[in-house]
């Protein structure tokens, strides 16, 4: 089935969950509101003419600047009927909340997991919604626009900082300060003689 | 008894002098100790980034590090020099740390590549602006990624400068 035709289908189906379709060099993305995205993608899967079985990509974008929005995109694929439609589920700044698909595609876990740690968008009913790309403790999301590009010295990632401590704690117990405190101490006995 | 004769040292290396006859040589034992650390540093096999491609490179037949009496190990244990060959991210850094740490001394740290020195083009929250700020760096080989001659030089330098160590041992504990 050609794209906008499933995007006509996706329109007839939820018309009040369909807030805009839009084209772009032959690509469709229907953009959604969030409120029915697991009604919305269990319809999609099982539905006979349309048998999305396959999430091809799952990831977020940082809309805020333009109209106070994160996007969740939605890449979905049929094996069996192959054809193609991008669903892009909008989630308000203030309130950083969407459903899990995970129980539609077991492989949304990790993608979801990776739009959480890096946009700080928080998927419901996800089974371990921890960070996956960053370390635990850090605190903030990267790919936020708001996020800095070099974060302030105050800011620095714990871990970091204690490794740092740790390497001038154990740079006293290396063969190179016992090279200097040696030859210290051979200048020491030269001057006494 | 017999007759104590005066024997002729003959000198073959600027400090290195051998008893003719004898079979055995007199030097510095800081010459004898570099001399063998310098001639079998050992690197762990530890590749981060792209710069770990030109490192296999390098350790491959065509350039043949082996000819230098430098054998990737795939321990840190059995390794001497550590070659941090890549972007250390945040992330990785403890990582890094852990392998320098695993390490036998003496000990040495190659710092492989513009982001190993400082970062290079990634000047961002994530990645450790040279590798210096948590290793102590012997020989810092720029380039993006460096050639494997490039490497080679560097760890030529590493030699000489492990040549001209004087008592790198450590003291009675």
């Amino acid at each position: 089935m050609e794209p906008l035709a499933i995007a006509e289908k996706i329109k007839n189906q939820f018309p009040a969950e369909v807030i805009e379709v839009v084209e772009s060099r032959g690509q469709v993305g229907v953009i959604v509101a969030r409120e029915q995205i697991g009604a919305m993608c269990r319809w999609l899967k099982d539905e006979p003419e349309l048998r999305m079985d396959h999430l091809l990509a799952l990831c977020g974008v940082d809309y805020v600047a333009k109209n106070g929005t994160y996007e969740v995109v939605y890449n979905l694929c049929s094996i069996p009927l192959r054809h193609m439609i991008r669903l892009r589920a909008r989630v308000p700044a203030d309130d950083c909340r969407i459903d899990s698909v995970t129980c539609l595609w077991r492989g949304a876990d990790w993608l979801e997991r990776e739009c959480f740690d890096l946009l700080g968008i928080v998927f419901d009913g996800h089974p371990d919604l921890r960070r996956i790309l960053l370390p635990e403790g850090w605190e903030g999301y990267p790919l936020r626009k708001t996020y800095p590009l070099r974060l302030p010295a105050e800011q620095e990632w714990q871990g970091y900082v204690q490794l740092k401590e740790l390497s001038r704690e154990l740079s006293r117990f290396d063969f190179y300060s016992d090279m200097l405190s040696n030859q210290a101490k051979a200048g020491a006995n030269e001057a006494k003689k | 008894m017999g007759e104590v004769n005066q024997v002729e040292l003959v000198e073959i290396e600027k400090g290195v002098k051998m008893i003719p006859g004898a079979n055995a040589f007199i030097m510095a034992l800081d010459k004898l100790v570099n001399w063998g650390r310098a001639g079998s540093v050992w690197p762990a096999t530890f590749g981060l980034a792209c710069c770990a491609i030109e490192m296999m490179d390098a350790g491959a037949s065509y350039h043949d590090l082996d000819r230098f009496g430098m054998i990737f190990r795939a321990s840190p244990r059995q390794s001497d020099a550590l070659v941090v060959a890549g972007t250390v991210s945040k992330k990785m850094a403890p990582v890094v740390r852990r392998v320098y740490d695993q390490m036998p001394e003496p000990r040495y740290v190659v710092a492989m590549g513009s982001c190993a020195c400082s970062g290079g083009v990634f000047n961002s929250y994530a990645v450790v602006q040279g590798c210096d700020e948590f290793l102590p760096v012997d020989v810092y080989v720029p380039g993006c990624p460096p050639r494997p001659e490039a490497l080679m030089e560097g760890l030529m330098r590493l030699q000489d400068k492990i040549m001209g160590e004087h008592w790198r041992w450590s003291r009675w504990r």
